[in-house]
């Protein structure tokens, strides 16, 4: 049985919490235990809410988890929304000084600490946080060196900055392990060497080792995370990373570098993208490589710019005017990004076409631990069928009708080898038929040469397989990043003795059908997903024909927990056919006064 | 740069034998021809030559053309040229579209391309109507003016592209018509020599949609400053006396003086229309600026850039970046 607990830091924007949550994620990462970090911030620099959810474990973690059992409240905006969902056992740690602790629930041991006294009177203001964390790390057991060594990791270059956090953080370490009980739950230490990587960055290492060496982007939350990293990285890896004027501009560049034989890439979310679609049918008419990433996050519009969905996957499917061969893949774990980014260089330049990959806010914002080991890997370059050299053929046809429809491509520069690409209907040559009176023929044949170019894709993916009782006539079914909580929630169901297995899609389009209709056909389908519409129980009925027996869905911005999914499978079995989840715990409710449309009268009737 | 052949081909040479679809008498005959005598006389390998283009009846300049092309997206050409540009540096590449693809549904990329000053010209074809669709008025007619297709007059005003162009970075700019080939010619040749960003607007008679700037209205004499004389409507201002080029990029006196002078030029409204260079800066290219900040460009273009091995391993060492995220 694992042992873990998760933790709760709040604070507005600027408080600092972010970094407080850093150095417990890298504490714990150091003692060998595995972290799954969740931010559920809003759309401001400063002042806000923000709540940071670490979940640690002594074995691997796949999702946010549920409940929080130890809290600190950097604030008192904190301590009145999140004190009242902590449940019997849990701590709160918050600075006596200055935050009021109201009524906590019975069992929950308040922490109040004198950070004045133990800081000093002189202290910055953020010293708070640091005791706040010393004092957390003595409560679940730590070696208060394992705290102290990340601050002179984080602080190398700084030791005065070192020594000051060190100190507070001793204060507040040795006065909470004197003055209170610690927390119920041990965490052991486990030999374990991990990393820490947020989802965006590995999505950009992804690309990096997969050969990218274009990056295009214009910020966009929650996609920026790349961005930074491919601009912080680019000059040592030698790629070219360019902020472009807008994501028309982004996609057009990145496709123009794909024309010239560039692996190259670009990222955005729900909005960006949607400037890009134009683009990606060109890509698709024109056979050109290129990988776009989408981060999803709420829409429509702006939407929730800070918040979690899954709602553009009819976007991704639709992206674009006309029919054309696309690729899409949602990679469903933050280590899966890797893959899926080494996957889609390939297939984008064997099969000569855009592939979009949907991320989205949980899986590119949420960082987790990795094994030390994790770029130690089978990975091999496959740039499909090109020619490099004027290898004397003085009849090349950039658009061949071949038995594949995969037409060698020519990248310029190779004498003798001209061509020419449009975003019109063209022939074998790359002459342009629209402008004749009529073609059907032509037409026809180039329609159906790039369409046959997808009957070998799937071939190339990896094949689905059933996780959890995979005997059972009940499968839950999920895309992308819902993996993590649904195979959790699963793996609870299965202990509790509920007959039932899981199979999660990231391969979209095109799509497994075949595998799809073998596992699933005549079994209790029950799908989970991010979104109101149930875009991917519509997309599984559209390719496989088979129609969800039941929908297990969530669109209120926050992530599926495992529990939402356990109690929306429950209901699915007691009957129900359409289960809507939310989060509904206190410390995620916000009072909202009146806007400008609600006029003041100037008295109360 | 592309290479220059040692043998030079000759102009037929850039020709494809697609068939030509413009209007007889429209002005992309001119540019096209001048085009194609610009990369003869440069020499340039055909192979390593791209002309790009937008969408419009320019933007089937590419089908005419011996060389490598792409017919882009309504607006993209820029956009889309500067990353092939930036993926190879070693490309010759000359962007072309209408003034409606450029200056209309494009004209957020047109001023941010300025700012990069990628190396390449960028050659617009501007004859105030949207042929392709019928004759409706582009950005560059003027308010008040009533070409055939319009049921009632324009009520926008002209954009002026080289202002916009000036404002925008672009570190040559010039304006040619499309009927006076030689001076075209040279105008293109000087464009694409230039090392950076440059805009080449050239003017040009729509003899089916725009019956008010005719080839006869271009060719019309108009009255001079003397009294009774008459002049041409076309002239070039490099002819009589107008030197826009900048000599030296660190003289900001210089270069503001040519920039007020250069921006007056550009703003110049009347009867009679100034062709020839308004402005010339030998600024860093976007290749440079790029080489300066990844050092690895120096060595090779990103489209050359190895980053896998004999087997199809990947290179690309990520083992220190991993570094950064273990504690």
């Amino acid at each position: 049985m694992a042992n873990e607990i998760i933790v709760g830091i709040g604070g507005a924007a600027g408080d600092g919490g972010a970094s407080t949550g850093d150095n417990l994620a890298q504490t714990s990462a150091r003692q060998g235990l595995h972290v799954y970090v969740y931010t559920s911030y809003q759309s401001l620099i400063r002042g806000g809410h923000s709540w940071i959810r670490l979940r640690i474990s002594d074995t691997k973690v796949t999702n946010i988890g549920d409940q929080v059992s130890a809290m600190i409240a950097l604030n008192q905006d904190s301590m009145d929304r999140h004190l009242q969902e902590m449940k019997a056992g849990a701590i709160c740690i918050y600075n006596g000084d200055k935050v009021k602790p109201g009524k906590a629930p019975e069992g929950v041991q308040l922490c109040p600490l004198p950070v004045f006294e133990l800081a000093g009177k002189d202290a910055l203001p953020i010293m708070q946080n640091t005791v706040a964390l010393g004092a957390l790390v003595g409560l679940l057991g730590y070696d208060f060196q394992a705290l102290s060594s990340v601050f002179e990791h984080t602080f190398k270059k700084k030791p005065q900055v070192v020594e000051a956090n060190v100190t507070a953080a001793k204060a507040g370490f040795d006065f909470a392990v004197k003055t209170y009980k610690k927390h119920g739950t041990v965490l052991k230490k486990t030999d374990a060497k991990l990393a820490m990587v947020h989802g965006n960055n590995i999505l950009a290492m992804g690309a990096a080792n997969a050969g990218c060496k274009v990056y295009c982007a214009y910020p966009m939350s929650p996609a920026t995370g790349i961005l930074h990293w491919m601009a912080s990285h680019g000059k040592d890896l030698g790629i070219c990373v360019r902020q472009v004027e807008d994501e028309i501009g982004v996609a057009n560049m990145a496709i123009g570098a794909g024309q010239m034989g560039v692996r190259s890439m670009c990222a955005t979310s729900g909005g960006g993208f949607a400037l890009m679609t134009e683009a990606i049918g060109m890509a698709g008419i024109m056979e050109t490589p290129v990988v776009m990433i989408n981060v999803m996050r709420g829409g429509p519009s702006t939407g929730l710019p800070t918040k979690q969905e899954q709602g553009d996957l009819n976007q991704a499917i639709g992206a674009s005017q006309g029919d054309f061969p696309r690729i899409i893949i949602a990679p469903t774990s933050i280590a899966d990004c890797y893959t899926v980014m080494e996957e889609s260089f390939n297939l984008a330049e064997k099969y000569q076409c855009p592939v979009l990959v949907l991320s989205d806010l949980l899986m590119s914002e949420g960082h987790c631990t990795l094994e030390a080991s994790f770029l130690d890997r089978e990975f091999k370059i496959d740039r499909g069928e090109l020619i490099l050299e004027d290898d004397g053929d003085k009849n090349y046809y950039r658009y061949k009708d071949t038995p594949s429809g995969i037409s060698p491509r020519v990248i310029p520069g190779v004498p003798n080898h001209l061509y020419v690409s449009a975003t019109d209907e063209h022939d074998e040559d790359g002459v342009t038929i629209s402008d004749v009176y009529t073609d059907p023929i032509t037409r026809k044949k180039m329609v159906d040469k790039r369409a046959r170019k997808m009957e070998g894709v799937v071939k190339d993916y990896t094949p689905l397989k059933l996780e959890g009782d995979a005997s059972s006539n009940t499968v839950v079914v999920t895309y992308g990043s819902t993996w993590g909580a649904a195979s959790e929630a699963v793996e609870r169901l299965n202990k509790e003795g509920v007959k039932v297995a899981h199979l999660s899609f990231k391969y979209l389009v095109p799509f497994q059908e075949k595998e799809a209709i073998a596992l699933l056909k005549g079994k209790k389908v029950i799908v989970v997903e991010m979104n109101k519409a149930g875009q991917f129980a519509r997309h599984l009925r559209a390719e496989a024909g088979i129609t969800a027996d039941a929908n297990v869905r969530k669109y209120d911005g926050e992530p599926f927990e495992p529990k939402h999914i356990v109690e929306g499978i429950k209901e699915v079995l007691k009957g129900k056919n359409l289960v809507e989840v939310q989060s509904l715990e206190p410390g995620w409710r916000t009072p909202h006064p009146p806007g400008p449309g609600v006029l003041s009268t100037g008295s109360t009737h | 740069m592309a290479s220059k052949l040692q043998t030079p081909l000759t102009v037929a040479a850039y020709k494809s034998d697609v068939h030509n679809d413009w209007c007889p008498g429209c002005g992309d005959f001119g540019i096209l021809q001048a085009v194609q005598q610009s990369f003869a006389e440069l020499g340039l390998p055909p192979w390593e030559s791209m002309v790009f283009a937008g969408i419009g009846c320019s933007g089937k300049v590419f089908n005419y053309m011996a060389t490598h092309g792409v017919h882009t997206l309504h607006g993209r050409v820029l956009p889309f040229a500067v990353g092939a540009k930036l993926a190879n540096p070693n490309l010759e590449i000359v962007a072309v579209g209408g003034d409606g693809d450029g200056y209309g549904i494009g004209a957020g990329h047109f001023v941010h391309a300025g700012r990069r000053n990628v190396d390449m010209a960028y050659i617009v074809m501007t004859n105030e109507v949207y042929g392709l669709t019928k004759g409706q008025a582009s950005p560059t007619l003027g308010r008040g003016q009533q070409t055939k297709s319009l049921p009632l007059p324009n009520t926008n005003d002209a954009i002026q592209p080289l202002a916009l162009a000036l404002s925008s970075g672009y570190t040559w700019i010039g304006r040619s018509y499309a009927f006076d080939g030689k001076h075209l010619k040279e105008m293109i040749k000087k464009a694409m020599q230039h090392k950076g960003m440059a805009l080449l607007d050239v003017l040009q008679p729509c003899p089916t949609f725009n019956d008010l700037h005719t080839t006869e209205w271009f060719n019309k004499k108009v009255k001079g400053a003397g009294e009774n004389e008459m002049v041409p409507r076309v002239f070039n201002i490099n002819e009589q006396g107008y030197n826009g080029s900048v000599q030296d990029p660190t003289n900001l006196d210089e270069v503001n003086t040519k920039r007020t002078k250069a921006f007056e030029m550009a703003n110049f409204r009347g009867e009679r229309i100034p062709v020839g260079v308004f402005y010339e800066i030998k600024l860093p290219t976007y290749d440079e600026r790029m080489q300066a900040q990844v050092p690895m460009l120096k060595q090779y273009a990103p489209a050359t850039m190895p980053y896998q091995d004999a087997s199809h391993l990947p290179t690309t060492d990520l083992s220190k970046v991993y570094e950064e995220y273990m504690f």
